[in-house]
């Protein structure tokens, strides 16, 4: 509809007649000829003409329109009863007769005032003071020119070229005449020039189709500049089309999903079964969020709990331990998973108690928790992306594959490995890409190899071997969609624009 | 902070690839001059040094790279500059072992002590330095803020042994602390220090015990008083030749590993470097042990266990040469089958064969490891209830609704007050260390969230259509952790009409989604309901299969208001976990 909506307002506005007589105006010019000039010599207002240059435009290149602008001056309401009536004086002049007028009389006349006085320094006229009954005013001369009105009326018709500056600016000054700028076109022909309008038809209608008139009729053309129409749609979340961009990924690569429908978990869970000290700094009231009610959780696996504890308070499976006082009451608060780690280690455990172990391959996208400073990045909740292959006899090499695969369907195909620290994995590596925009290499993930503390007690045969990385869906996500500030893209402070104009998720291009 | 101005490295590329490959992270290069003009601006700075300073990262687990002469140790063993240094205990050339004698009341708030002396020790500015900063980060990393480990150094010639170290009450321990020119009693300590911007986050410590510990020479001289502060008497300068070092903890691994951490690092100042005079510990049931352990440990592993679990397939030599690398002198077995691979005191963070494994494959390079594809496998299968969120958010996208994503964390007053509700009927679980309002609880609906996306976005175009898929937390007893997730779907509507007829029919298409027909015994339908959320009259509850799953309806006005919104909105929230 917008394709030709202001051009149908046009066309009712100017009727033919007067597109047809610019037309021929425009024809007999050559070179071209201003909107203003044509509005003069047709005797129409300017706007007119306008409207009826905007209609022969929509018919195709019938004519050219240049817009311009010009000074150019008008008169006055003042300086149009003159054209008019005559200057002042010329009326104040004209109303005296042979005999004479009393000043009296002339001054309650509607020029009286101003035209008397200008009429005097003409000397076009003379008062006797004297004369019995009262000053009169009496004519000097047999007859005048009223140069006043002549000027006006000569710009009144268009010929203000004529008149000297000095002269306009002498009736500007007596509010007779103002300049104004006035926006004007220039119309010359156009490659399809023609004096004859043909009616164009906006839109093909049902009827024309059935009585097959369009093949007569001519078709206003769509202006293609104009945007279309949004259509009503409903829209996904940015972060979520990336997560199922991530969901899909894994699923490519064979691996299942596992249920992280629970945020809540003890510090057992979270903690203590990934071989992490009770000590351990995350465990601090400062990085992890606490619960006050259900304050604790029961129902451990009591003879895996016992072997977890013995692990890190003496040691065992190949192991020193941490060599501590193991405390049930640290391994039973509950807290809001910090990872979705604890998540992996429940299914490990699982697996654990298979009657014959079966390789596995796991992924999960979910939610995790911090009680950290806040800052443009970092939120108290945030999607970690996880991955875990448990196999017999997996190498450090194998992690690295299984890594480069992940990321090159990320588009991410150049890769190196650092070593690091974790308390659950050993060897541990941090992952890092070259990132080109920024000319270095970024951190883009965490991987390890399961400690065998951890695995062991769950009852995990011995040649197993656990390798696992992890991610945050929020920072590719901002990456991609080149977002600064996490509240931008996560949380009700998001501006429902962004996730209407957000384009589609291809995480490889 | 590390100095390395005077090691020459070719170039920093060349420092950072070398930090790189062995675990360090290179923070930045920099100098005293741009910190401060950074932090205080260039007047200031214009007298500091630009000699370059080189902040760099270091393992969390890896104390003996903590300081600029362990950092600067490993590196060039790790290039084969140097050999790792064998660190031994040896006896005082005159007289018997230091000895500090523990009493029976430390038993109730710090019951362990440890000590050693560094003898013949040539500090200058900078070791000094080192030496105080080491403490100070040994304090903050594994001694937990001093909780399980405090480290007092003492300058020997100003103290005569033997030591105790005991507990009194704060009244009766009267000594001039750190640096002050007066004495106090503890007990006035403890208030003096209360606005000390570094001493006041260890008082909790102690503050409420009834006997506080304290270390006294023979002449009842107070050394420490642990874990605030030391004694002025007894305070080490740059001066000082011989250190009486002494570490009083609730933890006594970590105190042994503390010990050993500053004498390994700091012997190799002294005139017999890496020796360390030892001292004894009288523990209250009469037993004594000699400190520091500086414990030797052997490990004996297999060419094949370290080749299978990195990847590659090095000879035993080539292994055992690669741990050598690390500080962790290996030998290959005389029936060359395995190698026999000695942890100084300077590892304590090798405990198990797999710390081993990750140094020799850190030896061989990361990046140096073949990548290769594990043949597990598998067939991928998805969380069925995520396979339903994932089916039902694209055909509510479809039905013209837009997604929001909403925090699982919320105010009180987001699920009880602004809903018309009672707290104590939500079911909520509790935070009990939330830092703002804003993580009291976890949400245990999506409607709050909804409602405060639809009051940051008034200024869109009308009408405005959210849904929400997503979990919240409810407290069920019959759970090992009390609490579970619950999957729900939300969705609300906002116009200058409630929209009732919208919410039912998007009602209607989910149940027409999930394959359930309306009627009353099989199918779903709604049945009016009161609910202070809604606008009385307005609210029906939702049921399928005979089991209430939800409600929809037209919000009350005072929820509109406290959400801070105008218009009328209506809502649909249901349970999606009954459809699996």
């Amino acid at each position: 509809m917008r394709y030709t909506k202001l051009e149908v307002g046009f066309l009712n506005m100017a009727d033919t007649g007067i597109l047809e007589s610019l037309l021929r105006l425009v024809d007999k010019v050559d070179g071209g000829i201003d909107s203003q000039v044509v509005a003069s010599s047709l005797g129409v207002d300017h706007q007119v003409v306008v409207g009826a240059v905007k209609s022969v435009q929509a018919l195709g290149e019938v004519i050219e329109a240049e817009q311009r602008s010009s000074k150019h001056w008008e008169l006055t309401g003042e300086g149009q009863e003159i054209a008019e009536q005559g200057s002042h004086e010329a009326r104040v002049f004209k109303a005296i007769p042979e005999e004479g007028l009393s000043q009296s009389q002339l001054m309650k006349l509607p020029s009286g005032k101003v035209g008397f006085s200008k009429a005097m320094s003409n000397k076009w006229i003379h008062l006797d003071k004297g004369h019995e009954g009262g000053p009169r005013v009496f004519r000097m001369v047999e007859s005048i020119e009223d140069v006043v009105r002549k000027k006006l009326q000569q710009v009144q018709m268009g010929h203000s070229s004529q008149l000297e500056e000095k002269e306009k600016n002498e009736l500007k000054k007596r509010k007779l005449l103002t300049e104004v700028t006035v926006k004007s076109y220039w119309i010359t022909k156009g490659s399809n020039f023609s004096t004859i309008i043909t009616k164009q038809e906006t839109e093909l209608t049902p009827e024309m189709i059935a009585s097959g008139s369009w093949k007569e009729k001519k078709f206003k053309p769509y202006n293609f500049d104009a945007m279309g129409v949004a259509p009503d749609s409903g829209h996904l979340h940015p972060l979520m089309k990336v997560r199922t961009q991530f969901r899909q990924i894994f699923l490519e690569m064979g691996f299942t999903e596992m249920p992280t429908n629970n945020f809540i978990e003890s510090s057992f869970w979270n903690f203590d079964s990934l071989f992490q000290p009770q000590q351990h700094p995350a465990r601090d009231q400062h990085d992890t969020f606490f619960l006050s009610d259900p304050a604790v959780a029961h129902d451990f696996p009591q003879d895996y709990l016992e072997r977890v504890k013995k692990v890190h308070s003496e040691g065992g499976y190949g192991s020193q331990g941490y060599k501590y006082d193991w405390k049930i009451e640290e391994a039973q608060k509950n807290i809001l998973r910090t990872h979705t780690t604890a998540v992996s280690a429940r299914m490990l455990y699982k697996l654990a108690q298979q009657e014959e172990f079966t390789p596995v391959k796991y992924f999960s996208i979910d939610r995790v928790f911090r009680n950290e400073t806040l800052d443009a990045t970092h939120l108290a909740e945030f999607h970690q992306i996880e991955g875990v292959v448990a196999d017999y006899g997996l190498t450090l090499g194998d992690l690295m594959g299984v890594l480069h695969q992940f990321f090159t369907k990320l588009g991410i195909t150049k890769l190196r490995f650092k070593p690091a620290y974790n308390p659950y994995t050993e060897p541990s590596m941090e992952v890092f890409s070259y990132h080109k925009g920024l000319n270095k290499w970024v951190e883009v993930g965490n991987s390890g190899v399961f400690r065998p503390e951890m695995l062991l007690p769950m009852g995990l045969p011995e040649g197993v071997s656990v390798i696992a990385w992890g991610l945050s869906l929020e920072r590719p996500t901002m990456i991609k969609y080149g977002i600064n500030n996490i509240r931008e893209l996560v949380g009700h402070k998001v501006n429902l624009q962004m996730v209407y104009d957000s384009p589609v998720c291809r995480l490889d291009s | 902070m590390k100095d390395f101005s005077k090691r020459s490295f070719r170039s920093d590329e060349e420092f950072d690839e070398l930090c790189f490959e062995f675990g360090l992270e290179l923070d930045e290069i920099t100098s005293e001059k741009d910190i401060i003009s950074r932090e205080q601006g260039d007047q200031k700075a214009s007298e500091a040094s630009d000699v370059v300073l080189y902040k760099i990262d270091v393992p969390a687990n890896r104390y003996d790279l903590l300081c600029l002469e362990g950092l600067v140790r490993g590196l060039q063993v790790f290039k084969d500059k140097m050999e790792a240094p064998r660190y031994s205990r040896v006896n005082p050339l005159n007289g018997d072992p230091q000895r500090l004698i523990i009493t029976g009341e430390t038993a109730s708030v710090r019951p362990h002590a440890v000590a050693a002396v560094l003898r013949n020790i040539t500090f200058t500015p900078e070791r000094y330095d080192s030496f105080i900063e080491l403490q100070e980060k040994l304090h903050q990393n594994i001694c937990r803020r001093r909780t399980l480990v405090a480290i007092g150094t003492h300058d020997l010639d100003t103290i005569s042994g033997p030591f105790t170290y005991t507990a009194k009450a704060p009244d009766d321990i009267r000594f001039k602390p750190l640096n002050q020119n007066q004495e106090y009693s503890a007990t006035q300590l403890m208030g003096f220090y209360k606005t000390d911007s570094h001493l006041r986050h260890y008082l909790h410590i102690i503050e409420d015990e009834p006997l506080y510990p304290v270390i006294y020479d023979s002449n009842g001289i107070v050394l420490s008083m642990p874990p605030i502060i030391n004694g002025d008497h007894s305070k080490i300068s740059v001066n000082t030749k011989n250190v009486f070092i002494e570490c009083t903890a609730t933890d006594l691994t970590k105190a042994k590993i503390v010990l050993d951490m500053i004498v390994t690092m700091f012997s190799e100042h002294c005139d017999q470097p890496f020796t360390v005079e030892e001292a004894e510990v009288v523990y209250p049931d009469g037993r004594m042990v000699t400190y520091p352990e500086l414990a030797y440990r052997t490990e004996t592993l297999s060419a094949d266990y370290i080749n299978s679990k990195v990847g590659i397939n090095e000879t035993a030599e080539s292994i055992a040469q690669l741990l050598t690398r690390m500080c962790l002198k290996s030998e290959v077995t005389s029936d060359g089958a395995e190698i026999q691979v000695e942890i100084p005191p300077t590892r304590s963070d090798v405990i198990h064969a797999c710390d081993i494994m990750e140094d020799a494959a850190m030896a061989y390079g990361f990046n140096n490891i073949t990548r290769t594809t594990p043949r597990t496998y598998t067939v991928a299968n998805q969380f069925p209830l995520n396979k339903l969120t994932e089916l039902l958010r694209l055909d509510l996208a479809t039905a013209g609704f837009t997604e929001a994503l909403t925090f699982a964390l919320c105010s009180q007053e987001d699920i009880a007050d602004k809903l018309q509700k009672n707290l104590k009927d939500t079911k909520a679980v509790h935070i009990s260390n939330p830092k703002t309002a804003e993580f009291q609880v976890a949400r245990t609906t999506l409607l709050p969230g909804l409602l405060k996306t639809l009051a940051a976005n008034r200024k869109m175009p009308l009408p405005l259509k959210l849904f929400e898929i997503s979990d919240v937390v409810l407290r069920d007893e019959s759970t090992d952790v009390g609490a579970r997730n619950s999957r729900r779907l939300c969705a609300v509507y906002y116009n200058k009409t409630p929209g009732f007829e919208v919410i039912h029919g998007l009602l209607d298409r989910v149940m027409q989604l999930l394959e359930v027909k309306p009627g009353r015994n099989h199918g779903y339908y709604i049945q009016a309901a009161e609910d202070s959320t809604y606008f009385p009259g307005r609210c029906a509850e939702i049921f399928s299969h005979g089991k209430s799953i939800g409600r929809l309806g037209v919000l009350h006005p005072d929820v509109i208001n406290s959400f801070e919104l105008t218009m009328p909105c209506s809502a649909l929230d249901i349970d999606i976990e009954p459809f699996l």
